[in-house]
Protein backbone atom coordinates (compact mmCIF):
# COMPACT_ATOMS: atom_id res chain seq x y z
CA UNK A 1 0.00 0.00 0.00
CA UNK A 2 0.97 3.41 -0.88
CA UNK A 3 1.57 5.10 3.04
CA UNK A 4 3.69 7.93 3.27
CA UNK A 5 3.49 11.47 4.99
CA UNK A 6 4.14 14.66 3.64
CA UNK A 7 5.68 17.29 6.11
CA UNK A 8 5.75 20.98 6.32
CA UNK A 9 2.07 21.87 4.62
CA UNK A 10 -0.99 22.82 5.98
CA UNK A 11 -4.76 23.46 4.66
CA UNK A 12 -5.24 27.31 5.09
CA UNK A 13 -8.57 27.61 4.37
CA UNK A 14 -11.62 26.26 2.47
CA UNK A 15 -14.13 27.30 -0.02
CA UNK A 16 -17.47 25.33 -1.63
CA UNK A 17 -19.73 26.76 -4.28
CA UNK A 18 -23.29 24.98 -5.60
CA UNK A 19 -25.52 25.83 -8.42
CA UNK A 20 -28.78 27.90 -6.41
CA UNK A 21 -31.24 25.87 -8.70
CA UNK A 22 -32.03 22.92 -6.38
CA UNK A 23 -33.52 20.04 -7.23
CA UNK A 24 -35.59 18.32 -4.96
CA UNK A 25 -35.84 14.16 -5.20
CA UNK A 26 -39.71 14.08 -4.91
CA UNK A 27 -40.01 15.85 -7.81
CA UNK A 28 -38.02 13.16 -9.43
CA UNK A 29 -40.08 10.99 -12.19
CA UNK A 30 -39.84 7.33 -10.15
CA UNK A 31 -42.26 5.03 -11.11
CA UNK A 32 -43.82 4.99 -7.58
CA UNK A 33 -44.39 6.84 -4.33
CA UNK A 34 -43.01 3.41 -2.87
CA UNK A 35 -39.96 3.87 -5.22
CA UNK A 36 -39.18 7.27 -5.00
CA UNK A 37 -39.46 6.84 -0.89
CA UNK A 38 -37.26 3.96 -0.90
CA UNK A 39 -34.53 5.59 -3.08
CA UNK A 40 -34.97 8.90 -0.30
CA UNK A 41 -34.66 6.09 2.58
CA UNK A 42 -31.74 4.54 0.93
CA UNK A 43 -29.49 7.06 -0.64
CA UNK A 44 -30.31 9.74 2.26
CA UNK A 45 -30.57 12.20 -0.58
CA UNK A 46 -33.50 14.86 -0.20
CA UNK A 47 -32.41 17.54 -2.59
CA UNK A 48 -29.69 18.07 -5.14
CA UNK A 49 -28.15 21.06 -7.27
CA UNK A 50 -28.53 21.41 -10.96
CA UNK A 51 -25.70 23.29 -12.95
CA UNK A 52 -27.41 25.35 -15.49
CA UNK A 53 -26.37 24.18 -18.80
CA UNK A 54 -23.83 27.38 -19.29
CA UNK A 55 -22.05 26.96 -15.72
CA UNK A 56 -19.27 24.39 -15.80
CA UNK A 57 -17.45 22.73 -12.81
CA UNK A 58 -14.48 24.94 -13.42
CA UNK A 59 -17.24 28.00 -12.91
CA UNK A 60 -18.46 26.66 -9.47
CA UNK A 61 -14.19 26.54 -8.40
CA UNK A 62 -13.75 29.33 -9.85
CA UNK A 63 -16.13 31.30 -7.71
CA UNK A 64 -15.01 29.51 -4.60
CA UNK A 65 -11.50 30.21 -5.37
CA UNK A 66 -11.82 33.75 -5.88
CA UNK A 67 -13.97 34.94 -2.76
CA UNK A 68 -11.41 32.18 -0.74
CA UNK A 69 -8.37 34.23 -1.77
CA UNK A 70 -9.83 37.89 -1.11
CA UNK A 71 -11.40 36.61 2.22
CA UNK A 72 -7.58 35.26 3.15
CA UNK A 73 -6.05 38.07 1.64
CA UNK A 74 -3.35 36.30 -0.87
CA UNK A 75 -0.88 37.67 -2.61
CA UNK A 76 -1.78 35.87 -6.28
CA UNK A 77 1.85 36.22 -6.75
CA UNK A 78 2.56 33.48 -4.15
CA UNK A 79 0.60 31.05 -5.74
CA UNK A 80 2.74 28.41 -7.20
CA UNK A 81 0.14 25.52 -7.99
CA UNK A 82 -3.04 25.36 -9.30
CA UNK A 83 -4.45 21.51 -9.61
CA UNK A 84 -7.85 20.64 -11.02
CA UNK A 85 -9.64 17.42 -9.84
CA UNK A 86 -12.34 16.74 -12.11
CA UNK A 87 -14.00 13.93 -14.48
CA UNK A 88 -15.92 16.89 -16.20
CA UNK A 89 -13.13 19.54 -17.67
CA UNK A 90 -14.06 22.22 -19.82
CA UNK A 91 -12.01 20.86 -22.83
CA UNK A 92 -10.94 18.02 -23.83
CA UNK A 93 -7.77 20.10 -23.86
CA UNK A 94 -6.41 22.11 -22.62
CA UNK A 95 -6.18 21.37 -19.12
CA UNK A 96 -9.06 23.46 -17.55
CA UNK A 97 -6.10 24.45 -14.60
CA UNK A 98 -4.57 26.53 -16.69
CA UNK A 99 -7.43 28.17 -17.86
CA UNK A 100 -8.06 28.84 -14.00
CA UNK A 101 -4.21 30.13 -13.72
CA UNK A 102 -5.48 32.94 -15.61
CA UNK A 103 -8.89 33.66 -15.15
CA UNK A 104 -8.09 34.04 -11.15
CA UNK A 105 -5.28 36.78 -12.24
CA UNK A 106 -2.31 34.35 -10.56
CA UNK A 107 1.05 34.62 -12.17
CA UNK A 108 2.53 32.82 -15.24
CA UNK A 109 5.53 31.40 -12.66
CA UNK A 110 2.50 28.97 -11.46
CA UNK A 111 2.56 25.15 -11.98
CA UNK A 112 -1.34 24.21 -13.59
CA UNK A 113 -2.72 20.89 -14.51
CA UNK A 114 -5.53 18.39 -13.98
CA UNK A 115 -6.11 15.25 -12.53
CA UNK A 116 -8.88 13.06 -13.57
CA UNK A 117 -9.93 11.35 -10.81
CA UNK A 118 -13.63 11.46 -8.62
CA UNK A 119 -14.79 9.99 -5.75
CA UNK A 120 -11.10 10.17 -3.98
CA UNK A 121 -10.37 13.10 -5.76
CA UNK A 122 -10.03 14.87 -3.19
CA UNK A 123 -7.63 12.58 -1.52
CA UNK A 124 -5.44 12.26 -3.89
CA UNK A 125 -5.55 15.71 -4.90
CA UNK A 126 -4.08 17.09 -1.51
CA UNK A 127 -1.12 14.35 -1.24
CA UNK A 128 -0.12 15.25 -4.73
CA UNK A 129 -0.37 19.37 -4.17
CA UNK A 130 1.57 18.72 -0.53
CA UNK A 131 4.04 16.67 -2.17
CA UNK A 132 4.74 19.54 -4.88
CA UNK A 133 4.45 22.43 -2.07
CA UNK A 134 6.98 20.66 0.30
CA UNK A 135 9.67 20.96 -1.71
CA UNK A 136 8.82 24.80 -2.92
CA UNK A 137 10.87 27.43 -0.46
CA UNK A 138 7.83 29.29 0.73
CA UNK A 139 3.97 30.56 -0.65
CA UNK A 140 0.69 28.55 -1.54
CA UNK A 141 -1.01 25.97 -3.34
CA UNK A 142 -5.03 26.02 -5.12
CA UNK A 143 -6.40 22.80 -4.91
CA UNK A 144 -9.83 22.62 -7.03
CA UNK A 145 -11.72 19.76 -7.22
CA UNK A 146 -15.40 19.57 -8.56
CA UNK A 147 -17.73 18.37 -10.95
CA UNK A 148 -21.07 19.25 -13.39
CA UNK A 149 -22.16 15.35 -12.55
CA UNK A 150 -25.18 16.55 -14.01
CA UNK A 151 -23.61 16.77 -17.79
CA UNK A 152 -23.32 12.78 -17.97
CA UNK A 153 -26.06 11.43 -15.72
CA UNK A 154 -29.07 10.55 -17.85
CA UNK A 155 -32.75 12.37 -17.23
CA UNK A 156 -34.36 9.37 -17.26
CA UNK A 157 -31.54 7.07 -15.29
CA UNK A 158 -33.37 7.05 -12.26
CA UNK A 159 -30.70 5.26 -10.65
CA UNK A 160 -27.80 8.09 -11.21
CA UNK A 161 -29.85 11.41 -12.26
CA UNK A 162 -30.97 11.81 -8.56
CA UNK A 163 -28.33 10.75 -6.78
CA UNK A 164 -25.76 13.01 -8.24
CA UNK A 165 -25.07 16.72 -8.02
CA UNK A 166 -23.28 19.54 -8.98
CA UNK A 167 -20.46 20.96 -6.66
CA UNK A 168 -16.93 22.85 -7.02
CA UNK A 169 -14.48 23.66 -4.46
CA UNK A 170 -11.36 25.61 -3.60
CA UNK A 171 -8.85 24.47 -1.10
CA UNK A 172 -5.70 26.94 -0.38
CA UNK A 173 -2.55 25.03 0.97
CA UNK A 174 0.56 26.80 2.58
CA UNK A 175 4.25 26.06 3.00
CA UNK A 176 4.79 26.28 6.76
CA UNK A 177 7.99 24.82 8.41
CA UNK A 178 6.27 23.46 11.78
CA UNK A 179 2.89 21.84 10.11
CA UNK A 180 2.33 18.79 11.39
CA UNK A 181 2.45 16.07 8.69
CA UNK A 182 -0.53 14.36 6.74
CA UNK A 183 -0.47 11.05 6.39
CA UNK A 184 -1.90 9.44 3.44
CA UNK A 185 -2.91 5.62 2.43
CA UNK A 186 -3.71 6.08 -1.16
CA UNK A 187 -5.06 2.79 -3.50
CA UNK A 188 -6.12 1.93 -7.20
CA UNK A 189 -7.73 -1.53 -8.39
CA UNK A 190 -8.12 -0.77 -12.21
CA UNK A 191 -10.07 -3.99 -12.03
CA UNK A 192 -13.47 -2.01 -11.20
CA UNK A 193 -12.97 0.41 -13.94
CA UNK A 194 -16.13 -0.75 -15.70
CA UNK A 195 -18.02 -0.25 -12.29
CA UNK A 196 -18.33 3.26 -12.85
CA UNK A 197 -17.84 4.91 -16.40
CA UNK A 198 -18.98 7.07 -18.93
CA UNK A 199 -18.01 4.00 -22.20
CA UNK A 200 -18.75 7.24 -25.18
CA UNK A 201 -16.84 9.87 -26.29
CA UNK A 202 -13.28 9.28 -25.55
CA UNK A 203 -10.82 7.58 -27.89
CA UNK A 204 -11.72 3.65 -27.37
CA UNK A 205 -15.23 4.62 -28.02
CA UNK A 206 -15.00 7.81 -30.11
CA UNK A 207 -18.17 9.49 -31.01
CA UNK A 208 -20.57 8.26 -33.14
CA UNK A 209 -24.01 8.77 -34.50
CA UNK A 210 -24.91 5.78 -32.14
CA UNK A 211 -23.33 7.50 -28.99
CA UNK A 212 -26.51 9.66 -28.18
CA UNK A 213 -29.13 6.68 -28.67
CA UNK A 214 -30.90 5.87 -25.49
CA UNK A 215 -31.55 2.64 -24.41
CA UNK A 216 -33.53 0.86 -21.19
CA UNK A 217 -31.46 -0.72 -19.75
CA UNK A 218 -33.80 -1.92 -16.78
CA UNK A 219 -37.00 -0.33 -15.66
CA UNK A 220 -36.54 2.83 -15.64
CA UNK A 221 -32.89 3.20 -16.24
CA UNK A 222 -32.09 4.83 -19.53
CA UNK A 223 -28.94 5.57 -20.90
CA UNK A 224 -26.64 6.59 -24.00
CA UNK A 225 -22.99 5.51 -24.61
CA UNK A 226 -22.17 9.08 -23.06
CA UNK A 227 -24.18 8.69 -20.08
CA UNK A 228 -22.70 7.81 -16.67
CA UNK A 229 -23.32 4.11 -15.98
CA UNK A 230 -22.99 2.59 -12.35
CA UNK A 231 -23.00 -0.57 -11.37
CA UNK A 232 -24.36 0.04 -7.65
CA UNK A 233 -23.78 -3.40 -6.30
CA UNK A 234 -20.51 -3.99 -7.47
CA UNK A 235 -19.70 0.19 -6.10
CA UNK A 236 -21.64 -1.85 -2.81
CA UNK A 237 -18.95 -4.58 -2.74
CA UNK A 238 -15.71 -2.63 -3.19
CA UNK A 239 -16.29 -0.09 -0.67
CA UNK A 240 -17.55 -2.77 1.93
CA UNK A 241 -14.24 -4.60 1.26
CA UNK A 242 -11.56 -1.85 1.30
CA UNK A 243 -12.84 1.14 2.76
CA UNK A 244 -12.38 0.44 6.52
CA UNK A 245 -9.12 -1.41 5.64
CA UNK A 246 -7.47 1.52 4.11
CA UNK A 247 -8.43 3.75 7.59
CA UNK A 248 -7.52 1.07 9.84
CA UNK A 249 -4.32 0.02 8.30
CA UNK A 250 -3.22 3.84 8.06
CA UNK A 251 -4.31 4.37 11.82
CA UNK A 252 -2.78 1.18 12.46
CA UNK A 253 0.51 2.38 11.14
CA UNK A 254 0.84 5.32 12.78
CA UNK A 255 -0.50 4.04 16.42
CA UNK A 256 -3.51 6.49 16.25
CA UNK A 257 -6.68 4.74 18.06
CA UNK A 258 -10.18 5.71 16.53
CA UNK A 259 -10.97 7.50 19.44
CA UNK A 260 -8.34 10.46 19.33
CA UNK A 261 -9.97 11.08 15.35
CA UNK A 262 -12.23 14.02 15.92
CA UNK A 263 -14.14 13.82 12.84
CA UNK A 264 -14.43 10.90 9.90
CA UNK A 265 -15.15 12.94 6.34
CA UNK A 266 -16.45 10.12 4.33
CA UNK A 267 -17.05 10.86 0.42
CA UNK A 268 -20.41 11.04 0.70
CA UNK A 269 -21.64 7.89 -1.95
CA UNK A 270 -24.85 7.11 -0.64
CA UNK A 271 -26.61 6.85 2.71
CA UNK A 272 -27.16 3.48 3.62
CA UNK A 273 -23.65 2.34 2.08
CA UNK A 274 -22.26 5.16 4.40
CA UNK A 275 -23.46 4.10 7.31
CA UNK A 276 -22.60 0.78 6.65
CA UNK A 277 -19.45 1.53 6.77
CA UNK A 278 -19.62 3.66 10.01
CA UNK A 279 -21.06 1.00 11.76
CA UNK A 280 -18.37 -1.76 10.42
CA UNK A 281 -15.42 0.63 11.56
CA UNK A 282 -17.17 1.12 15.08
CA UNK A 283 -17.51 4.59 14.90
CA UNK A 284 -20.15 7.18 16.67
CA UNK A 285 -22.42 8.81 14.45
CA UNK A 286 -21.49 12.08 15.86
CA UNK A 287 -17.66 11.84 14.36
CA UNK A 288 -19.37 11.14 10.86
CA UNK A 289 -20.77 14.51 9.13
CA UNK A 290 -22.96 14.60 6.15
CA UNK A 291 -23.92 16.33 3.27
CA UNK A 292 -25.93 13.79 0.98
CA UNK A 293 -29.21 14.76 2.41
CA UNK A 294 -28.99 18.31 0.77
CA UNK A 295 -26.49 17.98 -1.90
CA UNK A 296 -26.44 14.24 -2.95
CA UNK A 297 -23.27 12.82 -4.24
CA UNK A 298 -20.88 16.35 -5.31
CA UNK A 299 -17.82 13.98 -6.41
CA UNK A 300 -14.29 15.16 -5.76
CA UNK A 301 -15.83 18.02 -3.87
CA UNK A 302 -18.33 15.48 -1.77
CA UNK A 303 -15.27 16.24 0.85
CA UNK A 304 -14.92 19.47 1.20
CA UNK A 305 -18.43 20.33 1.02
CA UNK A 306 -19.20 18.21 4.16
CA UNK A 307 -16.37 20.54 5.86
CA UNK A 308 -17.44 23.68 4.78
CA UNK A 309 -21.56 22.45 5.58
CA UNK A 310 -21.21 20.83 8.60
CA UNK A 311 -17.72 21.80 10.52
CA UNK A 312 -17.41 25.41 9.75
CA UNK A 313 -17.22 26.31 12.88
CA UNK A 314 -15.27 23.53 14.67
CA UNK A 315 -12.60 23.83 12.04
CA UNK A 316 -12.16 27.81 12.23
CA UNK A 317 -11.94 28.18 16.19
CA UNK A 318 -10.33 24.28 16.98
CA UNK A 319 -7.66 22.09 16.68
CA UNK A 320 -8.85 19.01 15.02
CA UNK A 321 -7.59 15.59 14.11
CA UNK A 322 -9.45 14.19 10.74
CA UNK A 323 -9.74 11.59 8.87
CA UNK A 324 -10.50 12.37 5.35
CA UNK A 325 -11.47 8.79 2.96
CA UNK A 326 -12.45 9.00 -0.61
CA UNK A 327 -13.53 6.14 -2.52
CA UNK A 328 -14.95 5.13 -6.02
CA UNK A 329 -14.62 5.80 -9.78
CA UNK A 330 -11.51 3.97 -10.57
CA UNK A 331 -11.74 2.15 -8.63
CA UNK A 332 -9.10 4.06 -7.06
CA UNK A 333 -9.68 5.40 -2.94
CA UNK A 334 -7.46 6.68 0.05
CA UNK A 335 -7.79 8.02 3.10
CA UNK A 336 -5.64 11.05 4.92
CA UNK A 337 -5.07 11.41 8.76
CA UNK A 338 -4.03 15.33 9.55
CA UNK A 339 -4.32 17.77 12.19
CA UNK A 340 -6.06 21.13 11.12
CA UNK A 341 -5.61 24.42 13.39
CA UNK A 342 -7.84 27.50 12.72
CA UNK A 343 -8.72 27.39 9.01
CA UNK A 344 -10.23 29.72 7.25
CA UNK A 345 -13.74 28.58 5.90
CA UNK A 346 -15.72 30.70 3.93
CA UNK A 347 -19.42 30.39 4.28
CA UNK A 348 -21.09 28.80 0.98
CA UNK A 349 -21.66 30.52 -1.79
CA UNK A 350 -24.25 29.50 -3.97
CA UNK A 351 -24.65 30.56 -7.73
CA UNK A 352 -27.19 31.72 -9.54
CA UNK B 1 -24.00 -21.26 11.24
CA UNK B 2 -27.90 -20.02 12.71
CA UNK B 3 -30.44 -22.21 11.55
CA UNK B 4 -32.44 -21.38 7.97
CA UNK B 5 -35.71 -19.98 10.19
CA UNK B 6 -33.34 -17.71 12.39
CA UNK B 7 -31.63 -16.06 8.88
CA UNK B 8 -35.30 -15.54 7.49
CA UNK B 9 -36.43 -13.79 10.56
CA UNK B 10 -32.94 -11.82 10.85
CA UNK B 11 -33.49 -10.93 7.18
CA UNK B 12 -36.69 -10.27 6.98
CA UNK B 13 -36.29 -7.17 9.96
CA UNK B 14 -33.70 -5.58 7.64
CA UNK B 15 -36.65 -4.95 4.79
CA UNK B 16 -38.18 -2.07 6.75
CA UNK B 17 -41.26 -2.18 4.45
CA UNK B 18 -41.84 -5.92 4.69
CA UNK B 19 -44.10 -6.80 7.14
CA UNK B 20 -43.30 -10.01 10.04
CA UNK B 21 -43.88 -13.27 8.67
CA UNK B 22 -43.97 -12.52 4.70
CA UNK B 23 -40.49 -13.85 4.35
CA UNK B 24 -40.05 -17.84 4.35
CA UNK B 25 -36.97 -19.94 3.10
CA UNK B 26 -39.07 -20.67 0.16
CA UNK B 27 -39.78 -17.20 -0.75
CA UNK B 28 -38.41 -15.68 -3.85
CA UNK B 29 -37.31 -12.39 -2.41
CA UNK B 30 -37.14 -10.72 -5.96
CA UNK B 31 -41.13 -11.02 -6.20
CA UNK B 32 -41.59 -9.12 -2.62
CA UNK B 33 -43.52 -6.17 -4.41
CA UNK B 34 -41.65 -3.55 -2.78
CA UNK B 35 -38.35 -5.17 -3.62
CA UNK B 36 -36.06 -2.53 -5.12
CA UNK B 37 -32.03 -2.13 -6.32
CA UNK B 38 -31.44 -1.15 -2.64
CA UNK B 39 -32.66 -4.73 -1.78
CA UNK B 40 -29.43 -5.93 -2.86
CA UNK B 41 -27.00 -3.48 -0.57
CA UNK B 42 -29.51 -4.62 2.27
CA UNK B 43 -28.66 -7.99 1.91
CA UNK B 44 -25.35 -7.65 0.99
CA UNK B 45 -24.91 -5.36 4.29
CA UNK B 46 -26.41 -8.17 6.63
CA UNK B 47 -24.73 -11.03 4.68
CA UNK B 48 -21.43 -9.27 5.67
CA UNK B 49 -22.25 -7.81 8.78
CA UNK B 50 -23.49 -11.54 10.23
CA UNK B 51 -21.21 -13.22 8.80
CA UNK B 52 -18.17 -11.52 7.69
CA UNK B 53 -19.13 -12.83 4.21
CA UNK B 54 -18.78 -10.53 1.30
CA UNK B 55 -21.11 -11.14 -1.60
CA UNK B 56 -20.25 -9.61 -5.13
CA UNK B 57 -22.81 -8.77 -7.61
CA UNK B 58 -22.75 -12.06 -9.68
CA UNK B 59 -23.31 -14.26 -6.81
CA UNK B 60 -26.00 -12.24 -6.01
CA UNK B 61 -27.70 -12.58 -9.32
CA UNK B 62 -27.61 -16.60 -9.12
CA UNK B 63 -29.71 -16.37 -6.08
CA UNK B 64 -33.34 -16.09 -5.83
CA UNK B 65 -34.89 -17.47 -2.93
CA UNK B 66 -34.16 -16.58 0.89
CA UNK B 67 -32.58 -20.42 0.65
CA UNK B 68 -30.51 -19.85 -1.79
CA UNK B 69 -28.83 -16.95 -0.33
CA UNK B 70 -28.42 -19.30 2.95
CA UNK B 71 -26.49 -22.02 1.37
CA UNK B 72 -24.88 -19.65 -0.90
CA UNK B 73 -23.47 -18.17 2.97
CA UNK B 74 -22.98 -21.86 3.82
CA UNK B 75 -20.89 -22.61 1.24
CA UNK B 76 -18.81 -19.47 1.69
CA UNK B 77 -18.03 -20.16 5.59
CA UNK B 78 -16.96 -23.56 4.96
CA UNK B 79 -14.43 -22.61 1.80
CA UNK B 80 -13.09 -20.04 4.41
CA UNK B 81 -12.32 -22.88 7.18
Amino acid sequence: MAIFEIEKVEITGIACCVPENTIRTVDFPFSSEQDCRAFINGTGVEETRYAPEEVCASDLCYEAAERLIKDLNIDKEQIKIVVFVSQSPDYFLPATAIILQDRLGISKSCMAFDIGLGCSGYVYGLSVISGLLRNIPSGHALLLCGDKSTFSTHPKDKSTRPLFGDAGSATILTKREEASPMHFNLQSDGSGFESIIIRGGGTRNPYSLFSTEDREIEKDIWRNELSLEMDGVEVFNFSLREVKKNIFHLLDSLHVDKEEVDFFVMHQANKFLNETIRKKMGVGIDKVPYSIGRFGNTSSASIPLTLVTELAEKLQSEQLNLLLCGFGVGYSWGSVYLHTSNVKVYPLIELK
Amino acid sequence: MMDIDTFTRNLESEFEEVETGRLTPLTNYRDIPEFNSMYALIIIAFIDSEFDVLLTGEELRKTNTVKDLYELVRNKLQEKE
